[in-house]
């Protein structure tokens, strides 16, 4: 268990101010000339050693990902921070914009200023209001005290604007986001060419979650051997895990990585409802991760690597949990609307593929299909996996294939139950 | 995707505030020259603040016009744009979370107290005070159910709770943004199990800030550089 001396934020439930004098009390802004000072490849070899990786989801190494922004370039560089927290199950980043938003526009700084870049762009989601309002502040408070601005005193020239989107899902996803941060339709990008060479209006740009660059001036003050030795190798350091669903306690908390399942759940979230025997399914990394059997819930530990094994992800580390009352059919039709309605509609396989499996979800929720179509549905959802240009086609297809994996059982059953007549084949319907 | 349409009914013509028009120069100026289509999201939001919480097609243009965008790239955005209502919503829209983990915490009640105490879903009641839909996961979901009415969340919500926050509202009282039940923000109910040791707050003498879920002061306006 990790100790609290140990913690990143401090300030996680609001127990105390976000404002600069009492998070400079926290530790906020202290040394944060001298890292600067220590130049620009000591900051991203740091970041290397600490094994950092992105806690957005997808997990790549931080300090890699700094690494392949030009050197020498005529075009401006940029950040692109990833605030659109939007993948059901997670409100992580909500913590930190709210009541440690220091530590983001430090570790914004500290980013920044490793990737040769001048400006930031916080691209928050739209409906988080209350944390805008809180951020603008706390980014108007460093601008007063001139840690960030034109010749500030931590000696790199910093620029940092808060920018809102309006409510779609996919922005989150770092090409949609650039596209909305131009003022467009959230739609992704092909890749290449990546960000790092052709990002925001044409220029080099890096897309980092909120949680990966509050998280770096810590590393830098405690040190990279600090942060590695929490963890195990390759999945080092702190996350925040978010508990929700069918526990007695839901609540937001930093822990080690590789924390046991069974350990996050039993002592932050006053265990299971019912108690453990009572659980049915664990999602551990937000809505687009393939969901866990009770079975395998005992033993599996919360990192990419222990996750990836039982052929899951960390995701997020938004963690739903749905006990033996839960319906999980209708549970995961549920996150099939949720992606139907979040598609941006450019890739064929995904406009049409996500509305096809939320449809028949419903249809095999109520028992009304035919068991064939278990495997047509496994079948699609393979065939809208992998070819689309982002991953939501993916995070769209893998909760499905989880359900399928570990409760085929379930739809069989309800089919059984509901077998009065033959049903004829579904024909395809076209999205609304 | 979902399929989403202008009003049949449009007003006459929009023009910001002069107040919102100095906003909105400042707006544009956070992004580099030729880039001023980047403002177009919160210039639309802002509109749909003055407008009474939707965006009109004369709203579109004059936003269109101002950030030298073509009409369509604009109606584009307000069709892909979940947040920008097309057509009128209540004095206080309320915008329920109904995705998995809230639809797991008790949505469906919530839904249903909405139906009861407010109407049918994306209709507005017929004092003008109220509508209501269903949205895509909010991201408050450690305080499941929750729901956004105008501004701000309320979260942890029950049937009860909801209905009177409902009836404040109706009444015109003031209500308190956040949890409903007495929870300090994400920590479990109960109190932190976590970030107990003093010693981290030695030099800390702050507490909690006000109004940190938002106030529930309406005319409260966001705060911009």
């Amino acid at each position: 268990m990790l100790a609290d001396k140990d913690r990143i934020f401090t300030n996680l439930y609001g127990l105390h101010s976000w404002r600069l004098p009492a998070a400079r009390t926290r530790g906020a802004w202290d040394g944060a000339k001298a890292m600067i000072a220590k130049g620009h490849e000591a900051v991203i070899d740091e970041v290397k050693a600490s094994g950092l990786r992105g806690r957005g989801g997808a997990g790549f190494p931080t300090g890699l990902k700094w690494s392949f922004m030009p050197k020498d370039d005529s075009r401006p560089s940029y950040l692109a921070v990833n605030a659109d927290e939007s993948e059901p199950g997670t409100c992580k980043d909500r913590e930190i914009l709210r009541h440690d938003p220091h530590l983001l526009i430090e570790g914004s700084l500290l980013a920044a200023f490793a990737m040769r870049a001048h400006t930031a762009y916080v691209y928050i989601r739209g409906e988080f209001i209350a944390e805008r309002e809180i951020l603008q502040a706390a980014i108007d408070e460093a601008y007063d005290a001139k840690l960030v601005g034109k010749n500030n005193v931590n000696g790199w020239d910093f620029d940092i604007y808060v920018h809102h989107g309006a409510g779609a899902y996919i922005c989150g996803e770092e090409t949609a986001l650039l596209e909305s941060l131009e003022g467009k339709k959230g739609q992704p990008r092909l890749k290449p060419p990546f960000p790092a060479n052709c990002g925001v209006w044409g220029a080099p740009t890096t897309v980092n979650n909120v949680e990966t660059l509050a998280s770096v001036p810590d590393i830098m003050r405690r040190g990279a051997t600090w942060y590695a030795s929490l963890g195990r190798p390759g999945n080092t350091g702190t996350k925040l895990y978010c508990l929700s669903g069918h526990v007695n306690t839901p609540c937001t908390v930093e822990e080690e990585m590789g924390i046991p399942l069974r350990e996050l759940i039993d002592t932050y979230g006053g265990g299971v409802r019912g108690g453990w025997d009572n659980l049915l399914a664990v999602i551990p990394g937000g809505s687009s991760v393939p969901c866990l059997p009770a079975s395998l819930c005992d033993t599996v530990l919360m990192d990419y690597d222990s996750l990836k094994a039982v052929d899951t992800a960390l995701g997020t580390a938004g963690v739903i949990v749905m006990d033996k009352s839960t319906d999980i059919v209708r549970a995961i039709a549920r996150i099939s609307y949720f992606y139907k309605h979040e598609s941006c509609g450019q890739c064929t396989p995904c406009r049409e593929g996500t509305g096809w499996m939320w449809r028949v979800l419903e249809r095999m929720a109520d028992g009304n299909a035919e068991k064939a179509e278990i495997d047509m549905l496994l079948d699609v959802s393979n065939q809208v996996e992998g070819h689309t240009i982002c991953a939501l086609g993916d995070a769209a297809a893998w909760p499905v294939q989880g359900l399928i994996r570990h409760f085929s059982h379930v739809i069989e059953e309800r089919i059984e139950a509901k077998a009065t007549e033959p049903i004829s084949p579904s024909v395809p319907v076209a999205a609304e | 995707m979902s399929v989403r349409r202008l009003a049949a009914d449009q007003p006459e013509g929009f023009a910001f505030t002069p107040e919102n028009l100095d906003w909105a120069k400042g707006e544009i100026k956070k992004y580099p020259e030729g880039r001023q289509a980047s403002a177009v999201l919160s210039l639309l939001w802002r509109a749909q603040e003055q407008n009474g919480g939707w965006i009109s097609e004369p709203a579109l243009r004059y936003v269109a016009d101002m950030l030298d965008m073509p009409y369509i790239r604009v109606y584009e955005i307000v069709t892909f744009y979940t947040m920008f209502n097309l057509s009128p919503v209540g004095r206080y829209y309320v915008q329920v979370c109904g995705t998995t983990p809230c639809m797991l915490s008790g949505a469906e009640d919530i839904k249903a107290a909405c139906r009861k105490h407010i109407g049918p879903k994306d209709t507005v009641s017929e004092d003008g005070l109220f509508s209501w839909t269903e949205v895509e996961c909010l991201g408050a979901c450690v305080n499941a159910p929750m729901a956004q009415i105008n501004k701000y969340y309320y979260e942890d919500l029950t049937p009860e709770n909801f209905e009177t926050l409902l009836d404040k509202l109706r009444n015109g009282e003031p209500v308190e943004p956040g949890p409903q039940d007495g929870r300090q923000t994400s920590a479990p109910l109960g109190g932190p199990t976590t970030l107990t040791d003093p010693a981290l707050y030695a030099k800390d003498k702050s507490g909690p800030e006000p109004g940190s879920a938002g106030t529930s002061d309406e005319t409260a306006k966001t705060r911009s550089r």
